[in-house]
């Protein structure tokens, strides 16, 4: 503790030695500071104890959820004996064939597809937001576009799924004589739903810009637009960064909406036209009809473990784009 | 060169524009759609009554119930733990190995897809309690959805307090748990609960993680009942619960009924008012409690 | 029950240091502070007079880092250790700080806040306490038909006497005052000061103070202190017309500061 020094003179000697002709009476300040409230103390470890347990319980779930999913997502290769390589590798899937295939390539690639094409249409979208809502104007992007983009965020993504489904399903079909669900449907729905994410993220990053470096800037005689591209974006890049992975780690574990609008074929698509399966869509519509126990229930709970995986390198990816800013500054 | 530069300023300008302008476009276009093809659907009649499996006519009571009982009952189970361990973050937390860990869990946990926690939630909620599906499970695995959002929101909160307030307190000899619950809380209490609003709404409209917890199917609710234990008690915690997101998702991808669609629409519509509303009343009710404890103090 | 009246100095400290990390705020300092005076506590920004008067009451505790080495006494008892509650060190030590800051509750609630907490459970009796505490105060006629009304509300100088009242309340032996008039205009000032020179009678008061006019006007002692260093201490009027120590001189003579 922060006090040393005081050689633990007890209280009781100090007393005495300070009183010494009257070396039983207390004064009341004496008495008033050593009184002590046992409460007070119960109450106080009580309370640290109670927060403390709150707090664990984050780490227990953590670690919980990751042992369940991975008992039961591994038991496809130590109890049904389905090889690793095959499982990611392979490209057919019908675990209902005899013998049955459990290749789940197709999944992952159509979670990496849509996850992509999501980065690619939202990323421009998002930054662009962004340094229109902080540099070109801030009143009306704090008025509007800010309650608008926090909007976005509350949308449920039925919702967006069911958007997806009954708008932008059938204006593809129509405008390119396809079948309409299609990787392409799956990403636009996606990107809608990680702008926000990645808008506000990197408006944060840019705030950080020292206001001094953009007056420098504008003094040498550089237009707006080069002030915000040499200058702001140059040094928010890697807040921009970790708005665009944050934006794709949401987007690679988004279920029901990509699921409405992106066809669950388990064929490999030939274009972004075509429909495909993603590993969350895969879980979702086949979990709730294989009984548990089962290779193929198995096969979905491995799909899960993928998607917990990715998620942990995601963050990953995340602690050392963050680290790196640290040791930049 | 000059010139050049100049133009090309005048283009980005104008594309950022167009950018922001756009998503604009987006959100309205898009809530307008929902809203206006939903908005035949507005009628108590669909609010209350009862789906028809088969025929056209039925409408989204018992899933509008359960979507707000169940976004009671999580709140009853996330609330105390997640401002249990806002109150370790912001108060006690030292700086150590072990809390770095509850960091990361804060953040892997804010991270995890929802279907993962729904499975999850399928594992321990559902099948190694024996409940089956049931709205507990299901708010459980709400709980787990919202827990790490609830934490933040706390922390900061308590962050937010300025820190005279707990040094006037300490000074005058109150324990350091007293401060908190009876000072730093009341004083954070606006950020809590406009967080805790906007919280509301995401558990609200969450559909994948309630697929296998809560499950997709709803008994024939009783609303002249309060029994806890009834098969058909709406409030009884142990009987399975759809959603009206989850009912969105299901007409959507079987859905057998000739107005499956309309039913959708409505359904659409009510969950994004529902939304806009919590919305709104967060950002409402934020301003008004702040007002209400500072009561016109001088700024 | 009390005893003891004649003993005069009621804190003493004994080669009291403060470190923040590495670096030592204060240097072993000694100081004896008299009983139902007030010490005014002098010198420029960062020489280390606000660290001392919160060693007092521990309240460096909240800062990181922050060690507090040497003894502090008070009527006797070592208090710079665990082994006294700090809850009885902060009643008997009350503290009023630079900025008022009063809690998001109303007046009433304001003062009864920590004596319910230290176990007075009676309404009455906290009714009277309230009132007496605000009278000495001098804030009862300003807001007895407003006690529950929100603490906020009132001007700056009132809070800030609310907060004087609110640490009276715990029946406190010394008052700790942190600058308590640099944030207010002039004539709240002057009513603080009038109130700390009433309150001498009944609690012993140390203030830190910027302005040495008002060193001058209401304390008894003044202590100087320069870079984490007690210079001098002496009687008030001594100090300031017949100062020891050249830095003290080119202090209170505007030299630097």
């Amino acid at each position: 503790m922060s006090h040393q020094g005081t050689e633990g003179t007890l209280l009781t000697n100090n007393v005495q030695t300070n009183n010494i002709e009257n070396a039983t009476a207390v004064t009341a300040i004496q008495q008033k500071l050593t009184t002590r409230n046992r409460n007070i103390y119960r109450e106080n470890l009580f309370g640290r104890i109670v927060a403390l347990i709150c707090a664990a319980l984050l780490i227990l779930l953590v670690l919980s959820i990751t042992y369940f999913i991975a008992s039961k997502g591994l038991s496809t290769f130590f109890v049904d004996g389905v090889s690793i390589k095959e499982f990611l590798t392979g490209l057919k899937w019908d675990p209902e064939d005899e013998p049955a295939q459990f290749g789940v390539f197709p999944f992952i690639l159509g979670s990496f597809l849509v996850t992509l094409l999501a980065a690619v249409i939202a990323a421009p979208l998002g930054i662009g937001a962004a340094i229109f809502m902080t540099e070109i104007s801030p009143g009306f992007g704090k008025r509007v576009l800010k309650p608008v983009i926090e909007l976005l965020v509350g949308i449920p993504s039925v919702v967006y799924g069911y958007v997806g489904l009954t708008l932008l399903v059938p204006f593809i079909r129509e405008q390119f004589e396809v079948l309409g669900f299609s990787v392409l449907a799956g990403g636009c729905v996606l990107a809608l739903m990680i702008l926000p994410t990645i808008t506000s993220v990197t408006t944060d990053a840019i705030e950080a810009v020292p206001q001094d470096l953009r007056n420098a800037s504008l003094a040498l005689g550089a237009t707006r637009w080069q002030t915000i591209w040499n200058v702001v974006l140059h040094s928010a890049l890697p807040g921009c960064l970790t708005a665009v992975v944050l934006g794709m780690a949401r987007a690679f574990g988004e279920a029901l909406a990509v699921q409405m609008v992106i066809g669950n074929t388990t064929k490999l698509p030939e274009s972004i036209l075509d429909p495909i399966s993603t590993l969350t869509s895969g879980i979702t519509l086949n979990m709730g009809n294989t009984i548990a126990g089962t290779p193929y229930n198995n096969a979905l709970w491995s799909m899960a473990l993928i998607l917990l995986l990715m998620s942990f390198a995601f963050i990953m990816i995340l602690r050392i784009m963050g680290r790196k800013k640290l040791s930049n500054r | 060169m000059k010139v050049k530069a100049k133009s090309l300023d005048h283009i980005a300008t104008f594309l950022l524009t167009t950018i922001a302008v756009l998503i604009i476009g987006v959100l309205v276009l898009m809530v307008g759609y929902i809203l206006t093809k939903g908005y035949d659907k507005f009628t108590f009649d669909f609010l209350t009554s009862p789906p028809n499996i088969s025929e056209a006519g039925g409408g989204i009571g018992p899933q509008l119930f359960n979507s707000f009982y169940l976004l009671v009952l999580t709140m009853i189970i996330a609330l105390p733990l997640g401002v249990g361990a806002g109150i370790y973050m912001a108060e006690y937390a030292p700086n150590n190995k072990f809390t770095q860990y509850i960091r990361i869990s804060i953040e892997v946990l804010s991270s995890l897809p929802s279907i993962v926690i729904g499975l999850f939630g399928l594992l321990v909620f559902v099948t190694m309690t024996g409940w089956g599906y049931t709205l507990l499970s299901g708010a459980l695995a709400l709980t787990v959805f919202n827990l790490p959002l609830l934490v933040r929101i706390t922390e900061d909160a308590l962050r937010n307090v300025p820190p005279s307030q707990k040094e006037a307190s300490l000074a005058l000899g109150i324990s350091k748990w007293k401060t908190i619950t009876s000072v730093m809380l009341p004083a954070a209490l606006p950020g809590i609960i406009t967080g805790s609003i906007l919280a509301s709404g995401r558990v609200f409209g969450e559909a994948a993680a309630l697929l296998f917890t809560a499950g997709m199917s709803s008994p024939d609710l009783n609303f002249n009942t309060f029994d806890l234990n009834g098969p058909t008690s709406p409030l009884n915690p142990f009987r399975p619960a759809e959603t009206l997101a989850v009912h969105i998702w299901k007409v959507n991808s079987e859905g057998l009924t000739p107005d499956a669609r309309d039913v959708a629409d409505g359904a659409a519509a009510i969950l994004v008012l529902a939304v806009l509303l919590f919305n709104l009343f967060a950002r409402w009710f934020g301003t008004w409690i702040y007002n209400k404890i500072t009561s016109g103090a001088r700024r | 029950m009390l005893v003891n009246e004649a003993q005069q100095t009621v804190i003493k400290t004994t080669d009291l240091s403060v470190y923040y990390g590495e670096k030592q705020a204060l240097k072993q300092i000694h100081m004896d502070i008299e009983r139902n005076s007030v010490t005014a506590f002098i010198g420029p920004s960062g020489c280390g007079k606000s660290t001392f008067l919160r060693s007092l009451n521990r309240m460096n505790e909240l800062i990181p880092n922050c060690r507090v080495e040497g003894s502090i006494q008070i009527d006797g008892i070592e208090v710079n250790t665990d082994s006294v509650p700090i809850e009885g060190l902060r009643k008997t030590v009350g503290m009023v700080f630079q900025r008022a800051n009063p809690f998001f509750k109303s007046i009433y609630e304001n003062i009864a806040f920590a004596p319910r907490f230290h176990g007075m459970k009676n309404k009455g009796d906290l009714d009277h306490l309230v009132e007496q505490s605000l009278r000495k105060a001098a804030l009862w006629d300003e807001v007895k038909d407003r006690l529950h009304d929100s603490a906020l509300a009132l001007s700056g100088g009132q809070q800030q006497r609310l907060c004087i009242a609110r640490t009276i309340a715990t029946d406190p032996a010394v008052l700790l005052l942190d600058e308590p008039a640099s944030a207010l205009d002039p004539i709240s000032t002057l009513k603080i000061e009038e109130l700390i020179v009433e309150l001498k009678d009944e609690y012993t008061i140390v203030i830190v103070t910027h302005n040495l006019h008002q060193a001058a006007r209401i304390s008894n002692q003044t202590a100087f202190f320069l870079m984490g260093e007690l210079v001098e201490m002496g009687n008030t009027s001594n100090l300031f017309t017949s100062p020891q120590d050249k830095r003290t001189e080119d202090y209170i003579s505007g030299k630097f500061g």
